[in-house]
């Protein structure tokens, strides 16, 4: 090993390590604005400039390979002088706004100017002014303030896939921009608000609502997508004021998705249920907990009762916390019901009784950039996982090949090496071509075989199956929209049969936060119970709704709504007005992740707990407290938890090292049977990003995005558009089963012909049938 | 913004300029496909340069940022004739200021400016690599001319219809 001296220091450095990189292993810091360690080399700033023997210039840090021998100094004359220097020339034409500039307090460049830069200017000429860019409702800019690091401009090419930014001009006419006047798209735009090292990207939102010292920060787990980012929640006065990444290697590295840095929007938002209430008439009472929690209690028990545990129904959504779903599954329990579930989204339950474990990513998320060959089946992922979606990108950079089964030729912002681009219908005779490709080669796909070897089989189901059967680390992944599937068990059993014979590793890019979770804590049906799919279908006399809003979570929505209707008692623990509350009758205001202590588990199995960073607003209570006095009223036993500490250690008894050994994605092959695609046109209905779940849903920023608007039109191909005789941009029926809704038209051709995407969970669409199914377009 | 399409001569050109890199590397020809687009069209207007990125696989700003870069890539439209002076300290040393003000006053724009009859564009450009035979312009970013006395320039702008 290389050792190199730093400030009289000795420090062995690998191969390839920059001056820069060995002076952090060592904890030496040196200043810089544009190096960034997961970000390509610039060295544009200078800022880094340090002394290093026999060089008769300073050099950049960042920049500078380390070789053995080398003899650096930080803060010689030499050094300090380029220092200043550079910070000198950097603070020429940088406005002296700080004491309204955003970042303040937080600023890089007014850390460096106080600690290495000068006392005063020789600079009196006057300063360069840049006019604003309008980057969208998440980002604000002041680029006046740019310096020209170049560090937004980097992550778009190289972490989020898409250069939306860039630097045109020259020298001190270079601006940061974007292509003429087009705003950022990307999922993971809130990112340059943390690299930007000054106040000219600063989050839009949040602006001028606090200053950095007045904010505590508080750790917490994001509660959306199945990755589970770690966040740093800064709160002042018991109020949420933003969501900044935590930094955790091996879940969101350093980064946030858009969707869980401003979300924290809803938590302070109008629609917040805040007191107890229960119905009279039409009208909502308010009252005080003991009465909200005696008449819910009260009403169950004669429902119980009268119709048994059987007649209630428990649907929750897998966004709560483990304990809080753990303490539903004992209610339920304790009152012999076995109607409990959290998949409101999935329509095939047919593999139900048929898996070896709890579906997983079934690897580390920190070794998906590390896999040579993927087979994506079923995945929006840049819109469900928006951070797998960046780690996929970095695996594709480092040269693995990506296999995709989609029904739309959607941009991944990297290089894709196959594709198979069906309608939904056509998936499970996608996958088993694959299947069949690899079994004609002579690998062994299992039960699956005979089923398969019928399948006239394409040349780009033969180039995956060639791709999958090459290099080491290898994996297939089902989806959101794969566990969504209407034959779901089919396309999971064909998965896994490819996996096995190509040696690859199978895996669920699970959708929800605690999906894992849920399961852990046993929100799924008993033997005799029924599935959310049943439950809705086939009405209960009461339900009882943990964190859901049936009509947006579940499809078809219609099917939700007669059931609630129709029930006598919908007891709603929610901590949002939610559509629900047309037809309930008591609603007990639950306290969102930020207000409770929980836990997640994310789709790796990693048990990630939280303690509440804020006191719940108003009445609102931990939904673990209210279950557990839910609990006591009903006198049932083993409901005397006094912390979520306890509660997690009751769901989970042999705590976090017993959860890897309950997680598996075996499932006993089921017959192959739908090989044949349906006829006509077909939706396909995606949960929009920022429709995942109600935090989400009611996030203004996020709802004003382009990719929310985008969400509200109905997309098709030219090619079927001109066939039907519409008319871009302008409204047209959409028509399923015996429901409708007027959207407007788009044009999309990376759809197939005989696709329209028209997305489900949004209430534009609540009308519709399910997310798959046959779709009819009319013009108005 | 309208989409536009690159005519059939510019994209069989850009090929030939594509076919000089490694084929993943096909923006490697921005700058010749810039400037073939910008000899048919005159100028580069950004549909135009939207236009050569989509052909590269590129991103449109990535382009953007090229064209932005190079003062011989004109992002307004100009004059039939563009004349650029060069105005760097050897040319300077030679008269070139001279030059310029005789154009400016006899063409009636300053730098950067268009004739009104759209003849002639006026611009000030940088060392162009023959110092030795300043006083110097160059026509249209493909011709130059040295040695300008006034009496040059009025002869070569009677020559430019």
């Amino acid at each position: 090993m290389p050792v190199i001296t730093i400030d009289d220091r000795q420090i062995e450095v690998a191969p390839g390590d920059t001056v820069m990189d060995a002076a952090h292993r060592a904890g030496i810091y040196i200043p810089h604005f544009c190096y960034h360690k997961k970000l390509s080399i610039a060295a544009s700033c200078r800022m880094c400039l340090v002394e290093v023997e026999k060089v008769p210039k300073p050099l950049p840090a960042c920049a500078t390979p380390a070789t053995d021998g080398m003899v650096v100094r930080t803060h010689s004359d030499k050094a300090v002088t380029a220092q200043k220097g550079v910070m000198e020339f950097l603070l020429i034409n940088h406005p002296l706004d700080c004491p309204i500039c955003d970042q303040g307090g937080e600023c890089m460049l007014q850390d460096i100017a106080v600690g290495y830069g000068g006392i005063a200017s020789r600079y009196a000429e006057p300063k360069r002014v840049v006019k604003e860019k309008d980057l969208g409702p998440l980002v604000a800019t002041d680029m006046t303030r740019c310096i020209h690091c170049s560090r937004c401009v980097r992550f778009g090419q190289e972490i989020a896939g898409i250069m939306e930014l860039g630097m045109p001009g020259r020298g001190e006419h270079t601006e940061v921009m974007p292509f003429l006047e087009s705003q950022v798209t990307s999922e993971l735009s809130g990112n340059v608000i943390d690299l930007c090292p000054v106040g000219a990207l600063t989050s839009k939102p949040f602006r001028y609502s606090a200053r950095p010292w007045e904010l505590s920060r508080r750790k917490s787990v994001s509660p959306h997508d199945g990755l589970g980012s770690n966040l740093a929640v800064h709160v002042k006065d018991g109020k949420v004021f933003r969501f900044l990444p935590l930094e955790n290697e091996a879940v969101n590295e350093c980064w946030l998705a858009d969707r869980d840095r401003y979300s924290y929007q809803a938590l302070n938002s109008e629609e917040r249920v805040t007191r107890p209430m229960v119905r009279q008439g039409s009208d909502w009472v308010e009252v005080d907990w003991q009465k909200a929690l005696a008449q819910a209690a009260g009403a169950l028990k004669v429902i119980h009762d009268t119709h048994g545990g059987e007649a209630i129904g428990f649907l929750a959504s897998p966004h709560q916390t483990l304990e809080e779903l753990y303490l539903t599954r004992q209610l339920a329990g304790a009152l012999g019901c076995e109607n409990i579930d959290t998949r409101l989204d999935v329509a095939d339950f047919s593999a139900d009784g048929k898996l070896a474990g709890i579906p997983w990513l079934g690897m580390p998320v920190a070794d998906l950039d590390k896999l040579d060959r993927v087979l994506l089946v079923g995945s929006s992922v840049r819109k469900e996982q928006p951070l797998i979606a960046q780690r996929l990108r970095q695996a594709v950079k480092r040269g693995a090949r990506l296999n995709v089964v989609h029904a739309a030729d959607d941009d991944l912002l990297c290089r894709v090496a196959n594709k198979l681009i069906a309608k939904p219908s056509a998936w499970v005779n996608a996958l088993a071509q694959i299947a069949n490709a690899l079994r004609e080669s002579g690998k062994d796909v299992g039960a699956v075989a005979s089923d398969v070897s019928g399948v006239a089989v394409s040349d780009a189901a033969r180039r995956v199956a060639e791709s999958l059967v090459s290099g080491e680390r290898k994996a297939v992944f089902l989806g959101g929209l794969a566990s969504q599937h209407p034959n779901a068990a089919q396309l999971h059993s064909l998965a896994q049969a490819i996996a096995q014979a190509t040696g690859a590793a199978l895996g669920f890019l699970v959708s929800a936060a605690n999906q894992v979770g849920a399961a852990l804590a046993g929100c799924r049906p008993g033997a005799n119970g029924r599935n959310a799919q049943r439950m809705l279908a086939e009405p209960r006399k009461a339900y009882v709704l943990l964190g859901v809003e049936p009509t947006l979570d579940h499809e078809p929505a219609a099917q939700a709504e007669s059931a609630l209707e129709s029930a006598e008692l919908v007891v709603l623990l929610t901590a949002f007005k939610v559509k629900a509350m047309d037809y309930a009758h008591v609603v007990l205001p639950i306290a969102p992740f930020t207000e409770t202590a929980g836990a997640f588990v994310n789709m790796e199995g990693r048990l990630q707990a939280f303690n509440g960073v804020v006191p719940p607003q108003g009445e609102a209570r931990p939904a673990w407290k209210v279950l557990r006095v839910l609990g006591n009223q009903l006198q049932l036993s083993d409901f005397d938890y006094d912390s979520a500490e306890s509660v997690r250690k009751a769901a989970l008894p042999e705590g976090e090292d017993g959860i890897a050994a309950r997680l598996d994605n075996g499932i006993c092959a089921l017959p192959v049977t739908h090989l044949q695609a349906g006829d006509g046109v077909e939706r396909l209905g995606e949960t929009p990003i920022y429709q995942l779940d109600p935090l989400v849903r009611r996030a203004p920023a996020l709802q004003a995005t382009q990719v929310a608007a985008d969400a509200a039109v109905c997309w098709a191909n030219g090619a079927l558009i001109q066939r039907l005789g519409l008319s871009v941009d302008r409204p047209v029926r959409v028509v399923q089963d015996s429901g409708e809704s007027v959207l407007k038209l788009g044009r999309d051709d990376r759809l197939p012909e005989d696709v329209v995407r028209v997305a489900a969970c949004h209430r534009l669409t609540t009308r519709l049938g399910e997310r798959f199914g046959a779709l009819r377009l009319e013009k108005m | 913004m309208e989409k536009i399409a690159l005519s059939a001569e510019s994209r069989a050109l850009i090929d030939l300029e594509v076919a000089k890199f490694p084929g993943e590397q096909k923006q490697s020809a921005v700058m010749s496909a810039l400037r073939i687009v910008q000899t048919e069209k005159g100028w580069l207007a950004p549909e135009t340069i939207e236009a050569v990125a989509e052909y590269l696989g590129m991103p449109a700003i990535a382009a953007y940022e090229v064209a932005t870069f190079y003062n011989m890539y004109d992002l307004k439209p100009v004059g039939r004739h563009k004349i650029t002076v060069c105005t760097n300290l050897p040319c300077q040393l030679q008269g070139a200021d001279k030059i310029a003000e005789h154009l400016k006053a006899k063409l009636g724009v300053d730098f950067g400016e268009t004739t009104e009859d759209g003849r002639y564009t006026l611009k000030e450009g940088e060392c162009m690599g023959t110092c030795g035979s300043g006083p110097l312009c160059l026509h249209n970013n493909h011709k130059m001319h040295a040695h300008l006395t006034p009496e040059a320039v009025d002869k070569l702008l009677d020559e430019l219809k």
